[in-house]
């Protein structure tokens, strides 16, 4: 990611802030910080306090929940939010498959984050409600 | 040229074949010579500089540092303890070559200034032996086979292990209509010629606060603009955020007099307008446009590493000023066996629990970062690893309670560096000193124990323990203490409770 631009433009293509004006998006850009991971490398840690928010921007990841590959995640995605939502340690690691590029959010901004921008939140919920659907039929 | 800028013999290090190449002479080059020295790693040393000392050979522009040195606390300077109080020494082992910087500072400030930042890197050179080849610029990288070639103004260095301490003082532009028309921080003129003119600053960070503190006296109007809200160090109880040093533009602002406006908004545009300039901006709150004329127009947006043609080579960069991305050991997270050191490592963000950052940007924390480095590039590389001490089981409690007390580099490098102690079948419990958090917690399955000191949003400091046990690893956190003294019985019974299994007590 090269330029402020490029940032907001690439934040403005995500679907969880897609309602979002430029100047938001801007400001947005400010408080995320960029981070990335080598292939293999973990990022979100099961059983580890003090945990944060993230948004793939490129790259692959896989959630693993007791040695297993519960989830994969990829361009758009979010993970993190629940442990951070609930203020418990996370109950999967997550980890890199491929080099991975991610925006992150302390945990600890991430309800300031949300009450500011109500319509991301609406967004995540959103994402949310169709994670528990789908949950629910690979049960039924 | 004295012996003191030259750092040793003329001259030395001429083009050729060595192990490991550093490209830099400010504290994070010298700290790692050192370092690598002590382990008897052989290494050239390379500079474009004509001296030792980085960037503290210009700036700060204000020159005086933000970083302190407090000569008369309860520690000797020439022990390990008293680093927690001094964050510009560089590290050394021997006692006569610790706390330089209490040598050089005149005693007007606990603060010191920029001069004699500068004379106490090039003293810490001079005595201690670490040597630069001065003059020499590194120009272009590429491979040939497994190694490393360095193109430089002196001629060709191939080495095993190249080391980029270039630090981040590169003046760095976020790209905006009519940004080429702004001066960068590193152009500022002599605060006087300001005066009675309206200075607009894009940025609000420390670099924008420092100028504006020093504009105070002299500007007509002072405008601080960026997309977000200004944060202060004593509000995010951090490093992030402007030091209390620089706040004074803040409360002229907050009361509402004295000229000074901060503004979260973003530059929409800078345009001549006549002799002066014409700065559109848009509001971050939706509210609208605000146009602002001013005198002079300044980025206070950053630096960045100059890195040259690394990219070429493959390596990958992270965030807004394009860092290299490293591993939890500093190493390119793209290109194997190509390290970075010094205030580079800010790139390396480790774990950043609870959201607070290393303080790896600054010479206090990433001084550690370079012994650590010289160490891992010894024993991955070269194979030599000094062995280490051991300790008796009944040692560990008192051991573990006075590092977390006392030790400068868990303090330095919260939740960032720990402690380490690793239970080795052969020898016992072993203390295999400070390494960083993240390489304990994704490397290695044996029983161990990291011990390190954390701090959340709300400002508590508090001692945080990762027990590996069998392969599982979990945390023992300790409470916070109004003293910052965890020697207490409570925390011995604690960490008996925790640890009890492992030590067979």
């Amino acid at each position: 990611m090269a330029t402020q631009e490029e940032v907001v433009d690439t934040l403005a293509s995500l679907s969880i802030f897609a309602d979002l004006t430029r100047p938001e998006l801007e400001h947005i850009a400010h408080e995320l910080d960029e981070q990335y991971f080598p292939q293999d490398q973990r990022v979100l840690r099961q059983g580890l306090s003090g945990s944060a928010f993230y948004i793939v921007l490129e790259g692959e990841a896989a959630a693993i929940a007791s040695g297993e590959r519960v989830n994969t995640l990829a361009r758009g995605d979010f993970f993190g939010e629940i442990s951070v939502l609930l203020g418990e340690p996370p109950t999967a690691d997550v980890i890199a498959v491929r080099p991975l590029r991610c925006l992150v959010l302390a945990g600890e901004r991430l309800e300031p984050f949300l009450v500011e921008h109500p319509r991301v939140a609406f967004r995540i919920l959103q994402a949310e409600a169709r994670k528990l659907r789908n949950a629910t039929r690979r049960k039924s | 040229m004295s012996a003191e800028r030259l750092g040793g013999d003329e001259r030395p290090f001429p083009p050729g074949e060595y192990p490991v190449v550093i490209v830099g002479s400010g504290p994070g080059g010298l700290q790692l010579s050192y370092s690598l020295m002590r382990l008897g790693i052989e290494h050239a040393v390379i500079s474009s500089d004509e001296s030792a000392g980085g960037m503290f050979r210009r700036w700060p522009f204000f020159q005086r540092l933000l970083s302190w040195t407090k000569p008369y606390v309860q520690f000797e300077r020439t022990t390990r303890e008293f680093e927690r109080y001094d964050w510009n020494s560089l590290l050394a082992d021997e006692p006569q070559h610790r706390g330089l910087m209490t040598e050089i500072m005149d005693g007007t400030s606990n603060y010191p200034s920029r001069p004699e930042m500068e004379r106490s890197l090039a003293r810490f050179a001079e005595r201690t032996g670490v040597r630069v080849r001065f003059g020499c610029t590194w120009l272009e990288t590429r491979r040939d086979g497994e190694r490393f070639v360095l193109v430089t103004s002196d001629g060709e260095y191939r080495c095993a292990v190249p080391v980029f301490a270039v630090g981040v003082a590169q003046p760095w532009r976020p790209s905006m209509q009519g940004i080429e028309l702004a001066a960068h921080y590193a152009d500022t003129r002599p605060a006087n010629t300001y005066a009675g003119r309206r200075i607009f600053i894009i940025g609000k960070e420390n670099s924008a606060f420092e100028l504006a503190t020093g504009f105070l006296p002299w500007a007509r109007q002072l405008v601080l603009a960026s997309p977000t809200p200004t944060k202060l160090s004593i509000t995010t109880n951090s490093l992030v955020g402007v030091r209390a040093r620089y706040v004074q533009p803040y409360e002229d602002h907050v009361i509402g007099g004295g000229g000074v406006i901060l503004l979260n908004a973003s530059i929409e545009s800078i345009e001549r307008n006549g002799d002066c300039y014409r700065v559109r901006t848009k509001r971050s709150d939706g509210s609208g446009e605000l146009v602002f004329d001013a005198d002079d127009v300044i980025a206070a947006t950053g630096f960045t590493a100059p890195v040259r043609d690394l990219a070429a080579l493959g390596v990958a960069t992270v965030g807004r000023n394009r860092l290299p991305a490293q591993t939890a050991l500093w190493e390119s997270a793209s290109v194997p066996s190509l390290y970075f050191a010094g205030t580079i490592h800010q790139a390396s963000p480790g774990l950043r629990k609870h959201g607070m950052p290393s303080n790896s940007g600054g010479v206090n924390g990433h001084r550690y970062n370079g012994r650590i480095l010289a160490r891992h590039i010894a024993r991955h590389h070269f194979g030599v690893d000094p062995e280490r001490a051991t300790l008796r089981a009944p040692d560990v409690i008192p051991f573990l309670l006075r590092e977390l007390t006392n030790g400068p580099e868990l303090w330095h490098q919260k939740a960032y560096l720990a402690r380490i102690l690793r239970f080795d079948a052969g020898r016992g419990i072993v203390d295999d000193g400070v390494w960083p958090l993240m390489h304990f917690l994704d490397s290695g399955s044996g029983d161990a124990i990291a011990a390190t000191v954390e701090e959340n949003a709300a400002g508590d400091i508090y001692p945080c323990l990762y027990v590996r046990r069998g392969g599982d690893v979990h945390e023992v956190l300790l409470p916070p203490n109004p003293l910052l003294d965890y020697r207490t019985a409570d925390n011995e019974r604690l960490l008996a409770e925790a640890l009890g299994p492992l030590l067979s007590l």
